[in-house]
Formats: C-alpha cells, sequence, structure tokens
C-alpha cells in the first residue's frame, strides 16, 4: 500500500479532533435540556445495558442480578450461551453441588431471561475469525 | 449479597469497586470472569520461550485465601503440607520449610494448559469460561519432586492407585464446609520425575493468583490437576473421588457422541493426557502487510506426553501445508518453538493456520475435534488473519 503523505495524515486528523469536538459540545449542549420521563432509561442502564453487571436490562433482569451474582460474577452469565434447557442444567448443576438455594417462583422467568438474551447461536465446525483488529506490520 | 434484589440499580456498592482483579499480572490479560478470577493471555503476549510470571493464565474455582491477597508480610515457612489417605501408614505435616530443607530441588519447564482451553469455538456451546486459546504456559518451576515426598512418608505401593489435593481457597458462596475442587492424577503420573511440589515460576515466588506459595504442577494433564495454595495431599487406594472429579467436570464422553446430546455420568471418562497442539504467537492477528514481503511468524508447538514430531503452516485453509523449522523441548513436557518465513502469492485476505503432530501420528484437526458437554480438549489448528495490500 502507498503511504499517505505526512501533510496528509496531519490534515486528516486535525479534521476529526475538529469533529470530535464539535460533537462534544452538541452533546452537552443536549445534556443540559430537561429530558422528558418517557425516554429516560431506568437508572444505571446505557443503551439497554446494566452498566454494574453488564447484563442486557430487559425481561427479568433484575431477578438474575438478584438471584445468581450473590455467588458469582455476573462475566459467567454474559459469557455463555445456552438453550432454556441448558441454563436450567447449569442451575440445577449449581444446585446440586454449589449450594445455590431453590429459586421456587422466580426459576421460570430467570430461565426465559437467559434463554432469550443469551441464546445459543449455530457456528458450525470452525466459526470465522471474529472481531479481528487490523493494524500495518512493517518487514 | 444479602439483599441484592433490592438494590437500587446503577448503585455502586462500597467494598466492591477499585479492586484490582488481576494483582501481579499483564494488563494485556483478558478477564473472562471477576468472580472467580479467570483470565487468559492473548496469543502475542506469549510470544517468550520462557512465559513470564505475569503472563501465566489464572483459572480458579473459589476465591484466593485471603490470607494470601492480603498485602501483609507472611510466612512461607509456616504453611504446611499435610500427605495423608488410604495409602499412607500416618499422616504427615511439613512446613514448606522443611520441604525445602529435606528434599532435592529441580527445575522443569512444564506446560500448562486449562482443559477448557478453547472451549469458546464449540457448538452447540458449552458451558463454563469461554476461553478462546490463551490458558496455556510454559514457565520454569522450582521444586522438589512429588514422588520423594511419598517416599519419605513410607506409601504403600501395593495399595496407591491415585493422588488428590486440597487448597485453601475458599468456596464462592463463602460456606467453609465446601471443597472448592479436589482433583488429582494416578499414581503413575504422579511418580513421574517433572511431577512436582513447586514454590517458584522463573526463579521467584509464585504470583498469589497462581498458588502461593505452594502448588502442584502436573505437566502434560489438564491444568486443574495441578492444586494451588495447597494444603493437603491425599494417596488414594482408589480414584480420587474430589470435587469436580465427577460428572462433566474434567470428564468427556468415554464414546464419541453427536454434537449436543444428552451424555449420562456413567459414560463420561476422566481425562488424563491433553492433546497435541500449537500456537502461534507472533505476528498478532490483524497484520497489514506490504505485498512481496515474507512474513516470518514463529510460536510454540506442545503434547500431553512425548514430543511435537513435526509443525506445519498453511495460507491456503490446509489445501497444502509446509514444514515449519522446529526445535527440540528443553526438557520434557516444555513446550516445543517453531518459526517458518511466509511467501503469500497475491494481495487479499489470507488465514495462517498452524498444525502440530506428535510422534505417534497425531495431528491437530482443522475443524473442532469431539463435541463433549462441557466443551474440552479442542485443540483445533490455530489461526490468524493477515492482509497482503
Amino acid at each position: 500500500m502507498r503511504r499517505f503523505p505526512r501533510y496528509l495524515l496531519t490534515l486528516l486528523i486535525l479534521a476529526l479532533v475538529a469533529a470530535g469536538l464539535a460533537t462534544c459540545q452538541e452533546e452537552s449542549a443536549e445534556s443540559t435540556a430537561p429530558a422528558t420521563a418517557s425516554d429516560t432509561p431506568p437508572p444505571g442502564v446505557v443503551e439497554g445495558m446494566d452498566t454494574l453487571t453488564g447484563l442486557i436490562a430487559r425481561g427479568d433482569y433484575l431477578l438474575v442480578k438478584g438471584n445468581c451474582l450473590a455467588c458469582h460474577s455476573a462475566k459467567l452469565i454474559t459469557q455463555n450461551r445456552a438453550s432454556k434447557e441448558g441454563w436450567l442444567d447449569m442451575i440445577h448443576w449449581m444446585q446440586e453441588t454449589q449450594g445455590l438455594q431453590d429459586l421456587g417462583k422466580n426459576e421460570g422467568p430467570i430461565v426465559e431471561y437467559l434463554a432469550t438474551y443469551y441464546a445459543p447461536e449455530e457456528s458450525g465446525r470452525r466459526p470465522a475469525l471474529d472481531s479481528v483488529k487490523w493494524y500495518m506490520l512493517d518487514l | 449479597m444479602v439483599f441484592a434484589a433490592r438494590l437500587p440499580p446503577g448503585l455502586q456498592l462500597l467494598g466492591w469497586q477499585d479492586q484490582d482483579t488481576l494483582p501481579g499480572k499483564d494488563p494485556g490479560l483478558i478477564i473472562l470472569n471477576d468472580r472467580p478470577v479467570n483470565a487468559e493471555t492473548p496469543p502475542h503476549l506469549l510470544d517468550q520461550e520462557v512465559t513470564a510470571a505475569d503472563r501465566l493464565f489464572v483459572r480458579n474455582n473459589g476465591v484466593v485465601p485471603a490470607s494470601i491477597m492480603a498485602s501483609e508480610p507472611r510466612d512461607p515457612a509456616s504453611w504446611t503440607l499435610t500427605i495423608a489417605g488410604e495409602a499412607v501408614p500416618a499422616a504427615i505435616t511439613f512446613t514448606l520449610a522443611d520441604l525445602q530443607q529435606q528434599f532435592k530441588h529441580y527445575d522443569y519447564q512444564l506446560t500448562l494448559e486449562c482443559g477448557g482451553n478453547g472451549r469458546k469455538e464449540f457448538s452447540p456451546p458449552a458451558s463454563g469460561n469461554q476461553w478462546d486459546n490463551g490458558a496455556v504456559g510454559c514457565p520454569r518451576w522450582t521444586g522438589i519432586r512429588l514422588r520423594d515426598v511419598l517416599e519419605a512418608v513410607d506409601y504403600d505401593k501395593s495399595k496407591a492407585v491415585y493422588i488428590g489435593y486440597y487448597g485453601n481457597d475458599t468456596h464462592l458462596s463463602g460456606d467453609p464446609d465446601e471443597v472448592v475442587i479436589s482433583r488429582g492424577v494416578p499414581i503413575t503420573k504422579a511418580l513421574e520425575d517433572e511431577s512436582l511440589l513447586a514454590w517458584a515460576i522463573n526463579g521467584k515466588p509464585l504470583p498469589p493468583l497462581n498458588g502461593y506459595p505452594l502448588r502442584l504442577v502436573f505437566s502434560g494433564y489438564p491444568a486443574s490437576c495441578s492444586g494451588k495454595w495447597l494444603s493437603k495431599i491425599v494417596v488414594r487406594d482408589r480414584v480420587h473421588d474430589g470435587e469436580k472429579m465427577g460428572g462433566a467436570s474434567y470428564r468427556v464422553p468415554c464414546e464419541p457422541v453427536t454434537p449436543g446430546a444428552d451424555v449420562e455420568d456413567a459414560d463420561m471418562c476422566i481425562i488424563e493426557e491433553m492433546p497435541v497442539k500449537s500456537l502461534i504467537t507472533s505476528p498478532r492477528t490483524g497484520a497489514v502487510i506490504d505485498a512481496g514481503k515474507l512474513l516470518p511468524i514463529s510460536g510454540h508447538a506442545w503434547c500431553g506426553s512425548g514430543k511435537v514430531a513435526q509443525q506445519e503452516y498453511s495460507i491456503d485453509f490446509g489445501s497444502t501445508w509446509t514444514r515449519c523449522r522446529l526445535t527440540q523441548p528443553v526438557n520434557r513436557y516444555a513446550w516445543q518453538h517453531f518459526s517458518a518465513p511466509v511467501a503469500f502469492p497475491k494481495k487479499g485476505y489470507y488465514e495462517v493456520w498452524a498444525r502440530a503432530t506428535d510422534e505417534r501420528g497425531n495431528a491437530q484437526p482443522m475443524v473442532l475435534p469431539a463435541w463433549n458437554p462441557r466443551g474440552y480438549l479442542n485443540n483445533a489448528c490455530h489461526r490468524i488473519a493477515v492482509k497482503i495490500v
């Protein structure tokens, strides 16, 4: 690949910085405007995610917060994917071997939440390489 | 956490924030879980021939003993290890100082790999920490041979079948009576020269997260066999039946099953030797290089017993393979290093695939190996993405 001339690169960076500053100013101007109640997410929820735990803040996520995170990190949930049966198997394993209590009437909604927002995706025998961060390597 | 359900969303908990999840570790490690702490090393940080202590992955099942994580000075000489079990005439307790004084010291460079390394790729997904490739490392360990200690306590050779371990880590639930993990190895493995009671990595005390002040090292077996914060070893007259020796934990179907199948406990077998595997550690995936240049690649190859006999790479998804230069291991169970200059025929997207073959002719598969409920033993070829521009 032919490299950008240095002055063009500098101009590009300056333009991007200027654009970024403009955006920040717009945002800060917006944030001073009073928000209406209807478009305010619950406290601690940003872009549909519970910021304290990283759980998808939809459905019965508060039940998951209350019942699962006493023992383990939410990361154990958010990095896993399973069907209803799969999540139920994990809950039963935790009850049989790890001292998890009976979830009672909360079990159904908890499993429903997990199987809805953390459902398996078909990836075959070799998933594509994902989230590659490209970088120039000079040899 | 009591009253967790009543916690207003977004409220920051006192005593929960701003703790260093990975004290003493390279900030480049990827945290998979913070309670219990689990973190892996991206392949490019494993490029060193001898893995640095701060780059060794962390796979914990419970909570590191509070005394170990506390910052006050500690006295490793006061740490004790008890040897007991059906095949030991009388339980004997050693201090770490006793062990260091009474037995001959050995140094070996030994590969440790989590049985679930590579779990992330399994389909249908397998539950547990979703390890990518980096739950492996090969530092230099210092310690004494477990065999020497077992002989010193006059273990019963006719009775001994298995050894099991207990450590001082605590259960996530906080229940002091719950055992976090208590696994082990067959007595034949325990008696090998390289089966160590280790107190040092690369000449320095073990990192707190990796078992300070004393741990087992059984290279070639899933790393979960190598107990940390070691306080007790039992020499059993049967296969050890401690926590995480049964069910689906560190076990795979004795006979291959359809992906996603339900497998009865009775049809699961304990994992022993880890399979042949290799990792491209340089360059980091995502390299964009100018056309016409040769790309030097390098990495490591290892297997659960014996040696890696051949290392190859492919840039055409396994249609053709080219041999790499491959070094001999510095000792048994140390990983070997490979390198090759790679030429690309034209511009575009490539994947460089690496394949190791052991002395017995077992090669890494290009697709996922046998599916199992917990996603163990994925030794499919490692690959990196490269663009020629």
